[in-house]
């Protein structure tokens, strides 16, 4: 890779604007195709049938009477979808959750599908089909599943990373640990200690679109997938290694994609509509309802986490230690993990340790959600730090101030840092009249600090330019919030042309090179790398054709604001050639003009937020509402400020709803309670005020715009900052998320009676 | 020469040490002898670690040089949303 | 199972088809007659993605049966725009990037319309108020209200 990829501090001409982006209009017109708006000729409707038990046994599964069904086309078991993951274990999980094997574990796990002619007789065919269920104990519950007499829900579990092997299995997969230093003696320097167990229930990234696709296999063993997904690479991987396919006979091509947030990084109905359409020889088309989006796609960890924070009366924190459990749902995860790399990373402490544990539940597989893990870590970090602060007697921010990480401090989860954001966020937080604003009575103000690491990745570009002059841009990163416009952006300011020059597309697996999954905050920080490089390759062509037309040589071509200029004395009187004149001549020149690129991008630099709300309790009902709530963030350089403000914006708000109302609910008998919008409450805009947002942007020295990820830290900051509110608010420490009504009032009535 | 540290769980598998130290020019290199000093951290190699090289954070790019005296760390593979 | 014969007014348009009795009219826009502008992200009203007016009303029409559009006037967002001029609405949503995603876009902008109709100069808590009914995930509503106190000045304006 021949490309430099260190901040150089240019002067942007079209970087930092905010023109509109370019699938805008199809979006509101209602034009754009989202997973469920395609359509194949003599597709067939595609439905999945669901345990509904929580952990159970498949003893048989019977499914002549479905097929004899008229109409139906094709019946699916795990049968149909043979192990060929060949000792993947990770794939096998994948395998296992698309379509039960042996046990069903959770209440919605897929057991069967059918593909029918139409909606109703599929339907009808589930209802058909007889499972022979034999049901066994179950364990929702965080802490109770890690308990020594808890059903087991895989036998062949032993907790990996202990120092020695455990003898029994348990339905703990994983222990992992972070951190320097020694806690024992950096306690016992210290003056004050606060130590608190937290709990944050599950939540689910609540995209307004549900999971589609539309699947067709031919005889060839070619095959077609169209589907919304943050990476079609990857599932298109992932599909082929599940079905047998080779992954370059199998073109899949991303929708319009409906909101993401972590939760379509994992295939689960993609592998099944693929095996329906190949039995039935026919396309499928299948799209989950809301109810089994809920159920059985991937929402994020339950939590229970201890922490443990000690501080001198001066206010340097001495010691900070924390244990974070983590649901994984049925399969082993590494959510827990990440949990205890994040907790602390906001701050500089000599002694740190956390200890993180995986722990297997009968619930949907866990997928990410923005910033997975980090939230529920900050939330019991940032109230300790909070209440610690409270009992030092010093102010939160000045406190947070005085402890924050640096450049050149090494973070709790291992390496040093680099320049970062987080002293930066802290101080203009502290200096924002939000933080001087007068509160009235039962209004709490509160704030809290987040980190994420943020990724690149494998990413490709192509750069095309036309004979007329106009550029289209074709990306692999899935666009899940307008980074088709940042990257458009970005190529004009590289090429020095207009953005209205440029059309950037996502193109299908089978035009362009792999990419990542849109993950990680990754989208706009690696593509506008790839594309930057594609671009700067594109004028390596433009200058040497500048240089046939001239009959000079090209060394002596430079590039400058879209044009080629001759440099030099002697060429006094060449006037510029544009990118439209020399594109004009390409056919004579060397044929096409385009430019590529293929590169890992690494380096994404790692970003901090600071969020200041202000919340209102009613003491009667214990009802909350939101009255202020600003969003300070590092972005190391807004290519798009409108939607960089957009990201800060959303996430706050997902953060505001688990905070306050949103969790996933199981009964007794270890069936989700609300699998619906109505029941599973979500911000509605009257829940909101309008969400402040400052930009700061101290540059990444790893892009060359200095750009950082700026798509998920935004939701790690509020679970804790509204927490501090309500908890200043009400008088009393809220330690479960989310602070329900009901679980607030009967914090303060507990106060009450002392 | 280059000290590297290892995170909780790979330490372990190196014999309960959290810091080694390798001769190795690039991360391919360094892949290469760990997994000869300790064969119980191919199959996490293989799996796809991270490397933090003086606070940065790379993937397993081969190629990627390791500078004389640099702060290595190996970390787990992230996921994200 | 015989089919219902349905005659009604789609965008200004005559439209006939045949749909079942249990066909909800959201299924019909899509399915039948390829109008995939409304959104189905819930099925059970609670999320105002396939929003859409009947006789000037604004209904989820995920709620609303196929038959019941007999002899009716629906309008939907493919009929918001008129020829190349968009919507005010349309044109502030797009400066104000009220949208991330756009899967919930059609459905806010025909609930907007509707509000506008009804109330020209609405205040900020009346916008929120009068789009509660429809969820966006991504935006957390700030550029979605700050887009229609703009559309709604700019219509008064013309
Ligand atoms: S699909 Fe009709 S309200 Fe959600
Ligand atoms: S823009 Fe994605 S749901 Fe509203």
């Amino acid at each position: 890779m021949n490309f430099d990829p260190r901040f150089s501090g240019r002067k942007f001409a079209s970087v930092g604007t905010r023109p509109v982006r370019p699938d805008g209009v199809d979006k509101v017109t209602g034009r754009a195709r989202y997973g469920a708006d395609f359509n194949m000729a003599g597709q067939l409707v595609g439905r999945v049938l669901r345990s509904p038990h929580a952990h159970a046994i498949i003893k048989k599964i019977d499914t002549s009477k479905a097929e004899k069904l008229s109409g139906v086309k094709a019946v699916i078991t795990a049968k149909d979808l043979p192990d060929l993951t060949d000792g993947d274990a990770g794939m096998y999980d994948v395998l296992d959750n698309c379509m039960a094997r042996t046990k069903a574990l959770y209440d919605g796990h897929a057991v069967a599908a059918v593909a029918a002619v139409d909606a109703r007789t599929a339907r009808q065919a589930l209802k058909l089909i007889e499972v022979d269920y034999e049901v066994l104990p179950h364990v929702t519950d965080v802490d109770e599943a890690m308990q020594h007499h808890a059903p087991l829900i895989n036998e062949a579990t032993f907790t990996e990373g202990l120092e020695e092997k455990p003898v029994k299995p348990s339905n703990v997969t994983k222990r992992s640990q972070f951190g320097h230093g020694d806690v024992h003696q950096g306690f016992g320097h210290a003056d004050h200690i606060i130590e608190r167990s937290f709990k944050t229930e599950q939540t689910h990234q609540g995209y307004i679109e549900p999971h589609a696709c539309v699947a067709s296999v031919n005889l060839d063993g070619t095959a077609e997938l169209w589907v919304c997904t943050q990476g079609h690479f990857v599932y298109r991987q992932h599909c082929a290694q599940l079905l047998g396919l080779e992954a370059s006979k199998l073109r899949v091509t991303s929708s319009e994609i409906g909101g993401g947030f972590g939760g379509k990084t994992h295939v689960w109905a993609e592998p099944v509509a693929l095996a329906l359409s190949r039995k039935a020889g026919r396309p499928v088309k299948l799209v989950m309802t809301r109810d089994e989006v809920f159920r059985a796609s991937g929402p994020t960890s339950a939590t229970s986490i201890d922490v443990k924070i000690g501080a001198r009366k001066d206010g340097t924190i001495t010691a900070a230690e924390a244990t974070l459990r983590y649901t994984s749902g049925p399969y082993a995860g590494t959510w827990a993990e990440i949990g205890a790399m994040t907790a602390f990373a906001c701050y500089k402490l000599d002694n740190v340790k956390t200890v993180g544990y995986e722990v297997l539940v009968n619930r949907p597989k866990t997928a990410a959600y923005r910033a997975p893990s980090a939230p529920m870590a900050a939330f019991a970090v940032e109230s300790a730090i909070d209440e610690l602060a409270k009992e030092i007697g010093i102010d939160p921010v000045e406190f947070r101030i005085k402890n924050a990480a640096q450049e050149g401090t090494r973070s709790s989860y291992g390496p040093v840092y680099g320049p970062i954001g987080i002293g930066p966020t802290l101080e203009a937080a502290k200096n924002h009249p939000h933080m001087k604003a007068p509160l009235k009575a039962n209004q709490g103000r509160g704030m809290a600090c987040g980190f994420w690491f943020n990724f690149g990745g494998q990413t490709c570009v192509d750069l095309n330019i036309g004979m007329d002059g106009s550029v289209s841009l074709a990306v692999g990163t899935v666009d899940v919030g307008g980074s088709r416009a940042s990257l458009s952006l970005v190529a004009a300011e590289e090429l020095g042309i207009d953005y209205s020059q440029l059309k950037a597309i996502v193109a299908d697996t089978s035009s362009l090179g792999y990419n990542d999954m849109t993950d990680g905050s990754r989208g706009t920080f690696s593509s506008s790398m790839a594309t930057i490089s594609a671009a700067r390759n594109a004028i390596k062509i433009l200058r040497d054709r500048a240089a046939q037309m001239w009959d000079v040589p090209v060394d002596d071509v430079i590039w400058e604001k879209g044009h080629a200029i001759a440099k030099g004395e002697k060429y006094g009187n060449l006037s510029p050639l544009s990118l439209k004149e020399i594109a004009a001549q390409s056919g004579k020149t060397g044929g096409p003009i385009a430019g590529h690129s293929e590169l890992v991008a690494d380096g994404a630099g790692v970003s901090f937020a600071t969020h200041i709300c202000d919340i209102e309790v009613d003491p009667q009902t214990g009802a909350t509402r939101v009255i202020r709530y600003t969003v300070v963030q590092d972005a190391g350089k807004a290519v798009h400020p409108t939607y960089v403000e957009g990201q800060y914006q959303g996430g706050a708000a997902q953060g505001i709803g688990w905070a306050l109302n949103e969790e996933y609910i199981y009964g007794k008998d270890g069936r989700l309670q609300n699998p619906g919008f109505l029941d599973y409450r979500i911000p509605v805009c009257s829940d909101l005020p309008m969400i402040d947002t400052q930009i700061l942007e101290i540059p990444n020295p790893n892009h060359p715009y200095g750009v950082r990820g700026v798509g998920e830290t935004s939701i790690v900051p509020p679970l804790a900052a509204i927490a501090n509110a309500v908890s200043n608010a009400a008088g009393v420490r809220m330690t479960h998320i989310p602070m329900s009504p009901p679980r607030i009032l009967a914090a303060i009535e507990a106060e009450r009676k002392g | 020469m280059v000290e590297v540290t290892l995170w909780g769980a790979l330490g372990q598998l190196a014999g309960g040490r959290s810091k080694v130290e390798v001769e190795a020019k690039d991360i391919r290199e360094l892949f290469r002898k760990l997994a000869e000093q300790y064969p119980a951290l191919e199959p996490w190699i293989e799996k796809g670690i991270a490397v933090s090289i003086d606070g940065v954070i790379y993937r397993d790019t081969w190629g990627k040089r390791l500078p004389e005296g640099a702060e290595i760390f190996l970390l787990p593979r992230l996921a994200g949303g | 199972m015989a089919g219902i014969a349905v005659s009604t007014t789609i965008n200004g348009d005559g439209v006939e088809y045949l749909c079942q009795p249990d066909e909800t009219l959201l299924d019909v826009l899509r399915d039948r007659l390829g109008l995939t502008g409304a959104k189905e992200g819930c099925g059970t009203g609670d999320c105002g993605a396939c929003s859409v007016i009947v006789d000037g009303r604004l209904v989820c029409s995920c709620l609303v049966l196929g038959a019941e559009a007999e002899g009716r006037k629906v309008e939907t967002i493919e009929g918001m725009a008129h020829g190349e001029q968009l919507h005010p609405l349309q044109q502030k949503f797009l400066e104000h990037a009220a949208l991330q995603c756009g899967i919930c876009t059609p459905g806010f902008l025909i609930a907007a319309k509707d509000l506008l109709e009804k109330n020209p100069s609405p205040t900020e808590e009346e916008i929120r108020f009068g789009l509660a009914g429809n969820l966006c995930r991504c935006t957390g509503y700030d550029k979605i209200v700050r887009a229609v106190q703009d559309a709604a000045t700019m219509m008064k304006g013309a």
